[in-house]
């Protein structure tokens, strides 16, 4: 029996703690980053608009293709940006919450859980309403993470990364099998499913960015406010218990919010993996591990990593696109790897 | 002869001997159900026939109607989901064996993947119309991701953990692949390509038979000549090595001979859904504790499959492919992993 020991858990080393303006700067930094790759995002396309021709779409003085080209990227751009935030700061509750540093909602198949009660309710209950969408993806997020934790706590020695992460392995095996026995007899659905299961943000309209806002807003709420409670839990069970923590309920608690933003996440722009997973440890090198400041940091990494990853995928093909999800894959994995050849490992 | 008479060593060699015959007949009963499953798979269909007439067409003779449906359609189909559930089977439970966990079968850990992403992408981007290229593409990359996988996990030597999740990195970038691919395909390859998700037995036809019958000629023997030190190794790295196994060799040895027969299968009928991965825990609960499991879980697997191919093709209104069949047996395997207490904190 083997387990893991994350570098930055380790007991009685110190963690470097970055000054004040060193922290402000970063989150500085990562605004920055954000603007510029929102406007790479407006500009580059099928059609590459000039930084004039924004300006003058946004004030409305001039009213051409490269305008309307704009107007048509805005809302898709936006969506990028509040989807990535959405993500790192998943990324961030769920490590801290599992205390496990490869969590992520694909690799712990969550987002799996949400295309299956997705799919279920398309193919029996026939929802339809995007609303309804939302809600089952929620639901289906809970469902699939509780029962990945639970497999992965079977046995001696609780969850470790290795058990978490391969029960999310076989949970998404086999809710992906369920999906194309429900699928297989229903052409349709298979056909608009294919397409949503990649993740991406090309269908955007503003009235499933409006429909989506309130659960966002809602999670993101629950997360922030949960930021000291994570800071707890960080320092173990036990000695968060003996600070006064009530360890469980700040669990329930941030796993809710952060299932909240994953479902709507999940049920706008499809399951989209290892965002989740990158930019909690990018943002903790920059702004260290205090909650309150990298809940904030992971939000803007993460929206500025989705948003380039968009781009990016829109650049490599044109005239056609790679999906966003299919990027981050493509980025995501071999950080993955890296993170667990730098995990120290031991045999028990 | 009294009870007091007997020595110690007397009592040990009584019940050594006690359950190598319980061994032997566990392993007699399970390949006569798979006998069984096998001729029920060439009797059943929409024209049912006898044994008698099965039994003549298998001898060579002329029997009308049965010669082409039972010959050239059911035959072919038998053998090689007898053989391909073979291979999964001794597969699975060889990696499950060395890294000494329930959850680390080869389609968890990539290695379905990367034949899977090697045939689809001879399908769809070479477009490669012979099956035996195709096979062949497949088994030259998993051969390639399971040598990479290998490489990537070394690190003064290589651990079982480190191994695992990084098959499930490298996992995720093949399947964001596949995906990719699959998206972009058109539409009338998209049946072909689609088997090389799920796993079936359409199409079967001796060409596709041969290599995967050559390749459990070869490497069947190889593995099963590995079973005692594989068995050893379960005990750990370094009470192994004590006990004079050539730890580092028996690894290798087990996972070319395991990584070959999953290539080689899944080259054959595409990847079948956890049947590697259900084939050794389901004949260590049936063998117990003590005997070898490779021999049973190959078994185990021949039998899953053949069974599973009947359900899918008849038990529903819609014709199912088999790995969707076999991936719903694994949903509710995980969900009876959670539902049973456990007791023996065993661990996973």
């Amino acid at each position: 029996m083997t387990t893991l020991v994350a570098p930055q858990r380790s007991p009685g080393v110190a963690v470097p703690r970055r000054p004040l303006p060193a922290r402000l700067a970063w989150l500085g930094i990562a605004v920055v980053a954000l603007v510029l790759v929102a406007t790479a995002s407006v500009a580059f396309g099928s059609r590459v608009v000039s930084l004039h021709e924004i300006v003058s779409a946004f004030t409305g003085t001039e009213d051409g293709i490269a305008q309307a080209a704009v107007r048509g990227r805005l809302p898709r751009t936006i969506l990028a940006v509040v989807v990535g935030a959405t993500l790192g700061l998943v990324g961030t509750v769920l490590q801290a919450v599992t205390r496990n540093p490869l969590a992520d909602p694909q690799v712990l198949g969550i987002t799996s859980g949400a295309s299956l009660f997705v799919v279920t309710g398309i193919a029996f209950v026939g929802l339809a309403s995007p609303m309804a969408y939302i809600w089952v993806a929620i639901a289906g997020s809970a469902l699939a993470a509780t029962f990945v934790y639970a497999i992965g706590s079977l046995g001696r020695g609780g969850p470790t990364p290795l058990k978490l992460a391969l029960a999310g392995a076989a949970t998404s095996a086999a809710f992906n099998a369920l999906i194309s026995a429900i699928l297989l007899p229903r052409i349709e659905v298979m056909d608009e499913f294919r397409f949503w299961e990649i993740g991406g943000v090309g269908g955007a309209t503003y009235d499933k960015l409006a429909l989506v806002a309130p659960f966002l807003v809602t999670g993101a709420l629950i997360c922030f406010l949960s930021a000291r409670g994570l800071n707890a839990l960080a320092l173990g069970d036990d000695v968060a218990a003996g600070l006064g923590e009530r360890v469980a309920r700040t669990r329930l608690l941030a796993a809710t919010g952060a299932f909240i933003l994953c479902g709507a996440a999940t049920a706008v722009a499809g399951p989209i993996g290892f965002v989740g997973l990158m930019v909690p440890h990018a943002c903790r090198l920059l702004v260290g591990v205090d909650h309150r400041w990298l809940l904030p940091c992971s939000a803007l990494a993460g929206a500025t990593l989705l948003t380039a990853a968009d781009v990016v995928g829109r650049l490599v093909a044109r005239p056609s696109e790679v999906d966003v999800g299919i990027v981050t894959a493509l980025i995501g994995a071999p950080f993955f790897i890296v993170m667990v050849r730098r995990l120290r490992m031991r045999s028990l | 002869m009294s009870a007091g008479v007997l020595t110690s060593t007397g009592v040990v060699a009584a019940g050594r001997a006690r359950r190598t015959r319980r061994w032997r007949l566990i392993v007699t009963i399970l390949a006569i159900a798979v006998v069984v499953a096998f001729c029920l798979s060439l009797m059943v269909g929409r024209t049912f026939y006898g044994p008698d007439e099965v039994l003549r067409v298998i001898a060579g003779q002329k029997v009308p109607g049965a010669s082409f449906t039972v010959g050239v359609l059911r035959l072919p189909r038998a053998v090689l989901a007898a053989l391909a559930g073979f291979a999964f089977g001794l597969a699975g439970v060889t990696f499950q064996t060395m890294l000494r966990n329930a959850l680390a079968a080869p389609d968890i850990i990539g290695i379905s993947s990367g034949a899977s992403a090697g045939a689809v992408f001879a399908i769809l981007v070479l477009k490669v119309s012979s099956a035996a290229t195709v096979s062949v593409l497949a088994i030259v990359t998993a051969l390639a991701t399971a040598g990479l996988i290998y490489l990537l996990a070394y690190k003064d030597g290589v651990l079982g953990t480190r191994l695992i999740l990084i098959g499930i990195g490298i996992g995720a970038i093949l399947k964001s692949l596949v995906s990719y691919l699959i998206v972009r395909a058109a539409a009338w390859d998209l049946q072909v390509a689609m088997r090389w998700l799920t796993g079936s037995l359409n199409g079967a036809a001796w060409s596709r038979v041969l290599p995967l019958a050559v390749a459990v000629a070869v490497f069947v023997p190889l593995l099963l000549g590995q079973a005692r030190n594989l068995d050893l190794l379960r005990l750990g790295d370094d009470a192994a090595a004590a006990l004079g196994v050539r730890v580092e060799r028996t690894r290798l040895v087990a996972i070319l001979g395991a990584v070959a027969l999953t290539a080689f299968a899944t080259a054959a009928t595409g990847p079948i859904a956890f049947v590697a991965f259900l084939a050794g825990p389901i004949a260590a609960r049936i063998v117990g504790p003590s005997g070898s499991l490779m021999i049973p879980a190959a078994l185990v697997g021949a039998l899953l499959v053949l069974v599973s191919d009947l359900i899918g093709q008849f038990a529903f209104d819609t014709r199912y492919p088999v790995g969707v069949i076999t991936g719903a047996v694994g949903a509710l395997y995980l969900v009876f992993l959670l539902v049973r207490t456990n007791r023996s904190g065993g661990s996973l």
